[in-house]
């Protein structure tokens, strides 16, 4: 009896697999990929009650991801694959006579193939109450979300036993909750494993400077605990003692092989389930081990995802027995790229120089944490590396080991400026070099899939290769890569908006402009390339042209307002709804608060109304409020009694003005030199509602204290004695830039003259999506260019530009208070068309910290509902 | 899909097993916008009408978002391919098939639509 599954009347085999992790997550994609979740049965076992999610990025819960956003596992996919996928469940026992699992809820399950994918268990030193209140491991959401509440209600102090790789991280955390953080590593230095006593000397320093203690060195000899048994602090080996109310323990980790040891399988010395080169175990020919849990054919368990990605894609072969091409695992490489604390570190090949006569080329420079250094053979070939500091170049080295790179070594550990050091191309790369180490392609491939699968994008070159879809380390290098290729093969690189267009957005700018072209159609019927004329356009060109004619409206003879005719077509959704989408399908509503000010009277309507619509409400980053949770039905109502209230948009959903924040000033503040309040809602009130290619923002500090962050905007104001000074071109976000000072002790009128024609000049030749911070470090000339053209008139175009802006400024009418004011506008404001007061029943929400938040419960996958699908 | 003439009183209706069920005016869809419709059992329907006036109604769930919001997307055509874009994270998808143009693994439910 091996079979339980029946399909019509054919029987199916089945395969069961033990835990969900990466690794298990990627196993299944093997298996569909090769049609066996069409053939078999397939019936997952998992212990967390969770599905599988990015352990790797298991760090970034502490900087905003949430489980959600980590998870791996796509529940479509399962559903469509037919996956059984049973959540808090795990195998207890597998009896190999029988070929049967049995979970713990009792379930049993026979199989034809066993795939024990259980990973590893953190290692905790057997010192003295180790297991006391207080004490944590660091390897799931759980322990997170536990590290977490206990460090926000009991602990002001932590420790992390271990300063490996997961140690910095778990430190890094430990600092981020806002505990002050101590490291405690047994070796002389920190990241014994990936780096060598420079590299470990140089992360020491930088992580020292971020405020970590370090101790190096030492063990740990117990946990010291208070009466009620808590954690108050810890015994190292040199005999002091160590004041900290959490432990985090991060001493390595062991294969989890009991349930494989139980049933007989045989296990190495240190643990690991042995099996052969296609992943087998060595006992029993129906049962494979992948993964950490996995001790591979070279006597070796890989701690690392890129391996167990590589063991999955072999078991799932071997199970397909598929003839043509059958893997093996022989073992892998043990690159990895890490950005620890925000330094990065990278180690690659033979980083330690084990091999016999191999050369070092080191640099080092203690004043900025940099340590780079290169394993070099006799006859010049590379053979490993560790970069520490800025590993920029380990996407190019690591694909250059194996080989004699074309250039000296010297010139590639050396910082750029530096004499000889030279920028080496991923062009000068053998083809069988690995550029992608996650799902092992060569840059033969990547350069196949660009002349014979004419891919001519990274993304395609994704989707075909799959390189850069594992740790995304890669992708720098696949860009140049794709860009050489197309350039060698004669292709000219397509610069069109998209394949709608074979125009810039600038150049599509200056038609709109010239020819007064004012609707879409019309631009893609007489403008657009030859197969898209007549058709319905794409989702890049339509809100980019949505744009182009928005923030030309006047001039070109359309309508400004955003939702009129044809332009409703053509804008993002958030835009259609004039309102922020969220998760669930709901909207959040931002009023705009120029300059921050607001009366009580203002925030008491706000209050009331959020109040009344059960709203979750926040002061949002910009200085100003954002309700959250509305329904799309409940928009015109809320906007009704804003507008009542003097209220406007504030334009939150728009490529458009968002804010312009200020500090107090000169009015209150001691110090203050202008009036920043009156001049940040000035200028709010006179760049509202212009589209741009990207959001504009910016803000107005009363002196050079800079309290408004005047310096991070697309143009800030910092005030002078003499006036205002006009910096242009900051950033926050993933990439922050530092503005650029543009004019200085401008007067109002001149300062109001010059971010007139900044912005329009931007307006008009930036690309889509892209921050005036980019454009200027794109634009030729960059910001001597800007200033010729804004301040010098180098252009002559000038006038043009201030005129432009003054038809901008005297046509704006708020969105929102023209939509309540029309009927057939508001008609598109109903959850459904043939059910306009039924609301959305996906929408709903859960109560926490005394506000709402979206409910988005686990949906139901494959035969039956999730076991514990009440989790969250 | 079925090409929809001009008329004021046409209705949009939409296949469901051996029957028709008028959800509203053809008028109420803009060409290039969507709209959402409730089914007697409780599933959502995302409508849409291109530019050409053909009809197209796929489920409104964004399978890799769990929210009903697929009406509130863009569409286009990608190498004539009609499809919408979801609002949440951009995948598009293939308003005839179903099928996810970003990932081929992925396809959401298409149904029968007419103007009558
Ligand atoms: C609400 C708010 C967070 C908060 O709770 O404080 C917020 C929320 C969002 N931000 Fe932001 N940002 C908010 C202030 C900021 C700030 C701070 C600031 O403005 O001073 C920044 C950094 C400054 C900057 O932009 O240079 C910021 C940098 C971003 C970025 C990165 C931009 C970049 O150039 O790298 C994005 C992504 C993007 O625009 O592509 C983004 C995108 C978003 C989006 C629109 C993401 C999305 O598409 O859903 C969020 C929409 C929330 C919503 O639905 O309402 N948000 N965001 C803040 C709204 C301010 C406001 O009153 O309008
Ligand atoms: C914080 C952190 C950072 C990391 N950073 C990196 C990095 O930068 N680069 C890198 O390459 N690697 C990194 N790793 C390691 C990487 O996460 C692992 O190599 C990878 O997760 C291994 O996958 P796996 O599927 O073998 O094991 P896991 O992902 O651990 O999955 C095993 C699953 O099996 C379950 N299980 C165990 N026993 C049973 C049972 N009897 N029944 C059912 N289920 C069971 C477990 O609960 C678990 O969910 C990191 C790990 C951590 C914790
Ligand atoms: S920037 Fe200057 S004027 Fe404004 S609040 Fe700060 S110190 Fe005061
Ligand atoms: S190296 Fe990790 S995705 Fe390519």
């Amino acid at each position: 009896m091996t079979t339980t599954a029946i399909v019509g009347d054919r029987p199916r085999p089945t395969i069961v697999l033990v835990g969900h992790g990466m690794v298990g997550q990627r196993f299944l994609e093997a298996l569909a990929e090769r049609g066996l979740t069409a053939t078999h049965r397939v019936v997952v076992l998992c212990e967390e009650p969770r599905p599988a999610y990015d352990r790797v990025a298991l760090t970034s819960y502490f900087s905003g991801k949430t489980p959600e956003d980590l998870s791996l596992t796509d529940l479509e996919f399962l559903r469509e694959h037919g996956v059984e996928l049973h959540l808090g469940d795990p195998a207890v026992t597998v009896d190999r006579e029988a070929r049967r699992v049995t979970s713990r809820s009792g379930l049993v399950v026979d199989y034809d193939v066993l795939v024990l994918a259980t990973g590893s268990y953190p290692f905790v030193p057997p010192v003295p109450n180790k297991d006391a209140e207080g004490c944590f491991v660091y390897r799931t959401i759980e322990d997170l979300l536990a590290i977490e509440e206990y460090a926000r209600t009991k602990a002001t102090t932590g420790a992390v036993v271990g300063g490996g790789l997961l140690g910095l991280e778990a430190a890094g955390a430990l600092k981020g909750l806002g505990l002050s953080a101590h490291i405690v590593e047994f070796a002389p230095r920190l990241m014994p494993v990936q780096v060598d006593e420079g590299g470990g000397a140089a992360l020491l320093r930088t992580i020292e400077e971020m405020g970590l203690s370090v101790h190096t060195g030492v063990g740990t000899q117990e946990i010291i605990t208070d009466e009620a048994g808590a954690v108050t602090g810890m015994k190292l080996s040199d005999g002091s003692e160590l004041a900290t109310d959490l432990v985090v323990f991060s001493a390595g980790v062991r294969p989890r092989d009991q349930l494989a040891r139980d049933c007989g399988l045989t296990v190495g010395e240190r643990g690991g389930i042995s099996v052969d080169e296609q992943c087998r175990t060595v006992n029993d020919p129906h049962v494979f081990a992948i993964g950490e849990c996995a001790l591979a054919a070279d006597g070796r368990v890989y701690g690392l995802v890129a391996p167990g990605y590589e063991q999955a894609a072999t078991a799932a072969a071997t199970i397909a027995a598929d003839e043509t091409e059958q893997l093996t695992f022989t073992g892998a490489d043990l690159s990895t790229k890490l950005k620890l604390l925000g330094v990065d570190v990278a180690s690659f090949g033979d980083a330690q120089g084990t091999a016999e006569d191999c050369l070092d080329v080191v640099y080092s420079d203690s004043r900025s944490g940099l340590y780079k250094k290169l394993v070099i053979a006799r006859d010049g070939t590379l053979l490993g590396g560790i970069l520490v500091g800025d590993a920029e170049a380990y996407g190019t080295l690591r694909a250059f080991t194996g080989s004699v790179p074309p250039v000296s070594p010297e010139s590639l550990v050396l910082p750029a400026g530096a004499g000889e050091s030279v920028q080496l191309g991923p062009s000068a790369l053998p083809d069988e070099a690995i550029v992608c180490s996650c799902h092992n392609v060569s840059k033969g491939t990547i350069r196949g899939a660009v002349t014979e699968h004419s891919c001519t994008t990274v993304p395609e070159v994704k989707k075909c290769t799959k390189a850069g879809t594992g740790c995304g380390s890669c992708v720098k290098v696949l860009g140049q890569l794709v860009t050489a290729e197309l350039e060698a093969s004669g292709v000219e690189v397509d610069k069109g908006l998209c394949g709608c267009f074979a125009q810039t957005r600038e150049e599509l700018y200056e038609i709109v402009l010239a020819l007064r072209v004012n609707t879409y159609q019309d631009l893609l019927d007489r403008y657009g390339r030859d197969g898209a004329r007549g058709g319905d356009g794409c989702d890049i060109c339509k809100p980019a042209v949505g744009s182009i004619i928005a923030s030309l409206a006047p001039t070109i003879g359309a309508s400004g307002y955003v939702l009129d005719g044809e332009q409703a077509a053509l804008q993002e959704t958030n835009d259609h709804f004039l309102a922020n989408l969220q998760k669930n399908g709901s909207y959040s509503v931002v009023p705009r608060i120029p300059g921050g000010e607001i009366t009580p009277e203002g925030l008491i309507v706000i209050g009331e109304i959020a109040r009344d619509f059960g709203l979750y409400t926040k002061i949002t980053g910009g200085q100003r409020i954002d309700m959250f949770g509305a329904r799309v039905e409940q928009l015109p109502l809320i906007w009704t009694r804003l507008v009542d209230a003097g209220f406007e948009s504030g334009h939150a959903y728009g490529k458009s003005l968002r804010t312009v924040k200020s500090c107090v000033g000169q009015t209150w503040c001691r110090y203050g030199v202008q009036d920043s309040v009156r001049m940040a809602i000035d200028l709010e009130l006179r760049y509202r509602g212009l589209r741009s290619p990207h959001k504009l923002k910016s803000a107005v500090s009363g002196c050079a204290r800079e309290c408004a962050e005047a310096q991070s905007k697309d143009f800030g104001i910092i005030a002078t004695s003499n006036g205002w000074n006009l910096y242009v071109g900051g950033n926050g976000g993933a990439t922050p830039r530092h503005a650029d000072l543009l004019a200085q002790d401008l007067s109002d009128t001149e300062l109001i003259r010059l971010i007139d024609r900044f912005l329009m000049f931007y307006i008009r030749t930036a690309d889509r999506l892209e921050r005036t911070s980019t454009w200027l470090d794109r634009i030729p000339g960059g910001l001597d260019h800007v200033r010729d053209v804004v301040v010098e008139d180098s252009l002559g175009i000038c006038e043009e530009l201030e005129s432009l802006m003054k038809d901008h400024v005297a046509h704006y009418a708020d969105e929102w208070a023209t939509t309540i004011n029309d009927p057939e506008k508001l008609a598109r404001f109903v959850s459904f068309v043939n059910a306009p007061d039924t609301p959305d029943p996906v929408v709903g929400f859960v109560p926490e910290r005394d506000q709402i938040k979206p409910d988005l419960p686990l949906l139901t996958i494959g035969h039956r509902p999730l076991e514990g699908s009440a989790q969250r | 899909m079925t090409l929809a003439p001009e008329t004021t009183d046409l209705k949009i209706q939409l296949r469901l097993d051996e029957d028709w069920l008028t959800i509203c005016d053809l008028t109420a869809l803009t060409p290039g916008r969507g709209v959402a419709a409730l089914l007697p059992d409780g599933r959502q329907v995302a409508l849409f009408r291109d530019r050409a006036g053909e009809l197209y109604a796929v489920d409104n769930r964004d399978p890799f978002g769990g929210a009903a919001v697929l009406s509130r997307g863009l569409t286009g055509t990608h190498q004539g391919r009609p499809f919408v874009a979801s609002p949440l994270l951009k995948q598009r998808f293939d308003l005839t098939s179903g099928v996810c143009l970003d990932d081929d693994t992925v396809r959401i439910e298409t149904y029968e639509v007419r103007a009558a």
